[in-house]
């Protein structure tokens, strides 16, 4: 990585469009015209109405899926399968259910052929780092949604990821325990140093998280504004959502966001 | 416990102890549990003796209906003295030896064709039609030709074994693949899985458990598959005895290989879910309500 050019952007989405073609031969837009730049370290949230397909720049990215037009490249090289710099929180439970927290943990540098001692090594210290080290044999279904969702954490982080990508990780969860999680991920994303991109539909939680909020039309979905985030770091979240700062850009977003989010819920009402 | 208070007449009086309530629903736990195992002898005791006092009273004949002392004599005679064909063990142990190859063989196959048919959408569209077509012809009618092509001994009973559990398991095993959660599927991936730790430690431990549901009725199918087999032509097994006692019209005969059959059954289905509960120790216990 060290080899390319230090300015190359982490993620570079270059007028990227998406459409998918249902088996009866319908086409439906997802992504049209989408252009995005995440910087190395940099954590971008991404908020739009529902069906924005905020969904699908992610998958684009990890090399799932593949743009109709337009280019992703990755630290400026275009995108071939799987990238192994990448890691992927999910906003359903991807874990392995038949897996205990600790196998979870583990499965990444196994995949990846990392020999078993010295990664088991390193899955006992990211549990230690989540806090979760005493329930090392709990199964999934034994743990709380924000336990899961920590060792979710930790199975991502574990991969050393340079591009995290978060599909509305915390949606399922409480209010409580999201902010919660909030702080467990700026706190293990610091030590980390990833270009993050942040998937959300809650407003507060993309401010709160991000150096940069690109807010979506709805779908199709393009950028219609992007708003850097002056708020210092550290933040602390369980305090930032009452700071006149925030409240003062939550606003002025909002104001913007508005209006997509009634315009995709007139069409979702006519498409009904 | 709440079903407890809900069911009971009894709502609880203000101040009883915990304890107590405790108590209260542990018997109620135990007099429920009574009371099953007592309408399960009942009726037991009722089938049984209805059938002897009729067989007795000659409301049926018992030449033809025989009775349950009878079989109970007959089964006795086959495990003291052997039957007319041999020792009674024996020809447990030959169709007992072809029931589990032909569930063994069956199992595995359907389970690796399963996988590879549900990884794999080409050989899935092409193989899928022969797959329906085959499995179409009711599986009996195979028995005469199996004993054709591969003889009055081991080999034709395997063969209908096999394919009266290789179908079955296929299927589910097929269904578990395709029913695989795609977002764990691109978790693997993108943690770095190749296609074969994909299949090895997602695909399969997530079909898992519809290849479980699949076994639990196959072996059924594989003693089916023996019996069959043996009643159209053998020399040995449970099902040459009913085919023996059939000839001879001897009800109490047949009656008692089934009992044996049954006993097999049950065995093997009791040692299935130890295995299953062995293997899915991960899966979330079902809240037993407290009856």
């Amino acid at each position: 990585m060290s080899t390319q050019a230090s300015n190359a952007p982490s993620v570079e989405l270059i007028n990227v469009s998406r459409r998918f073609v249902s088996p009866t031969g319908k086409s439906l837009t997802a992504l049209h015209n989408f252009s995005m730049r995440v910087d190395e370290g940099e954590f971008v949230a991404v908020v739009g109405p529902t069906g924005c397909g905020k969904s699908t720049t992610l998958n684009l990215i990890t090399g799932l899926n593949k743009p109709s037009a337009g280019e992703v490249r990755i630290f400026g090289q275009p995108i071939n399968g799987i990238d192994r710099r990448i890691g992927f929180v999910f906003q359903t439970d991807a874990l392995f259910p038949w897996r205990n927290v600790i196998d979870n943990v583990v499965a990444g540098p196994m995949f990846r052929g990392r020999p078993k001692a010295e990664s088991y090594q390193v899955a006992r210290d990211w549990l230690s780092r989540i806090g979760l080290t005493k329930f090392e044999h709990h199964y999934p279904h034994q743990l709380s949604g924000g336990m899961r969702k920590r060792v979710s954490l930790a199975q991502t982080f574990i991969n050393e990821p340079k591009i995290l990508l978060m599909d509305e990780p915390f949606s399922a969860l409480d209010v409580q325990t999201r902010v919660l999680m909030h702080e467990e991920l700026l706190k293990l994303w610091a030590g980390s140093k990833a270009s993050v991109i942040f998937i959300t539909h809650d407003l507060e939680e993309a401010i709160a998280l991000a150096d940069k909020v690109y807010v979506l039309t709805s779908g199709p979905g393009t950028v219609k504004s992007v708003y850097p985030i002056g708020i210092p770091r550290p933040r602390v979240m369980a305090e930032i959502r009452y700071e006149p700062q925030f409240i003062d850009i939550a606003h002025t977003i909002w104001n913007d966001l508005r209006d997509e989010v009634q315009r995709s819920y007139r069409q979702a009402g006519l498409a009904a | 416990m709440t079903d407890i208070t809900l069911e009971d007449r009894s709502t609880v009086p203000v101040g009883t102890s915990d304890a107590e309530i405790e108590q209260a629903a542990l018997t109620s736990i135990r007099k429920r549990r009574q009371k099953v195992l007592f309408w399960r002898l009942t009726i037991l005791v009722l089938l049984l003796g209805g059938w002897e006092l009729s067989g007795r009273m000659n409301w049926i004949d018992p030449f033809f209906y025989s009775i349950p002392t009878s079989i109970v004599a007959r089964l006795y005679e086959w495990i003291t003295e052997g039957t007319s064909e041999g020792p009674l063990w024996y020809h447990l142990y030959v169709t007992m030896e072809e029931s589990l190859a032909g569930f063994f063989s069956g199992a595995i196959a359907g389970v690796v064709t399963g996988v590879a048919l549900g990884r794999n959408k080409m050989l899935s569209d092409i193989f899928s039609i022969y797959i329906k077509l085959i499995n179409s012809v009711p599986r009996v009618v195979l028995a005469p030709i199996f004993i054709m092509l591969f003889g009055l001994g081991l080999g034709s009973k395997i063969a209908l074994s096999f394919v009266m559990v290789f179908f079955v398991v296929f299927s589910n095993a097929f269904q578990g693949v395709v029913e695989a959660d795609r977002n764990m599927i691109a978790n693997a991936m993108i943690l770095g899985a190749n296609q074969w730790q994909l299949t090895r430690h997602v695909i399969i431990p997530s079909a898992m458990s519809w290849i479980f549901a699949s076994l639990h009725v196959s072996f059924g199918f594989a003693i089916i598959g023996a019996i069959v087999g043996e009643f159209v032509g053998s020399r040995y097994g449970i099902g040459l005895l009913i085919n023996i006692a059939k000839g001879s019209f001897d009800a109490s005969g047949m009656y008692a290989a089934i009992i044996i059959i049954m006993a097999v059954a049950l065995i093997a289905e009791y040692l299935m879910t130890a295995v299953e509960k062995r293997l899915a120790k991960w899966r979330p216990v079902p809240q037993h309500d407290m009856h």
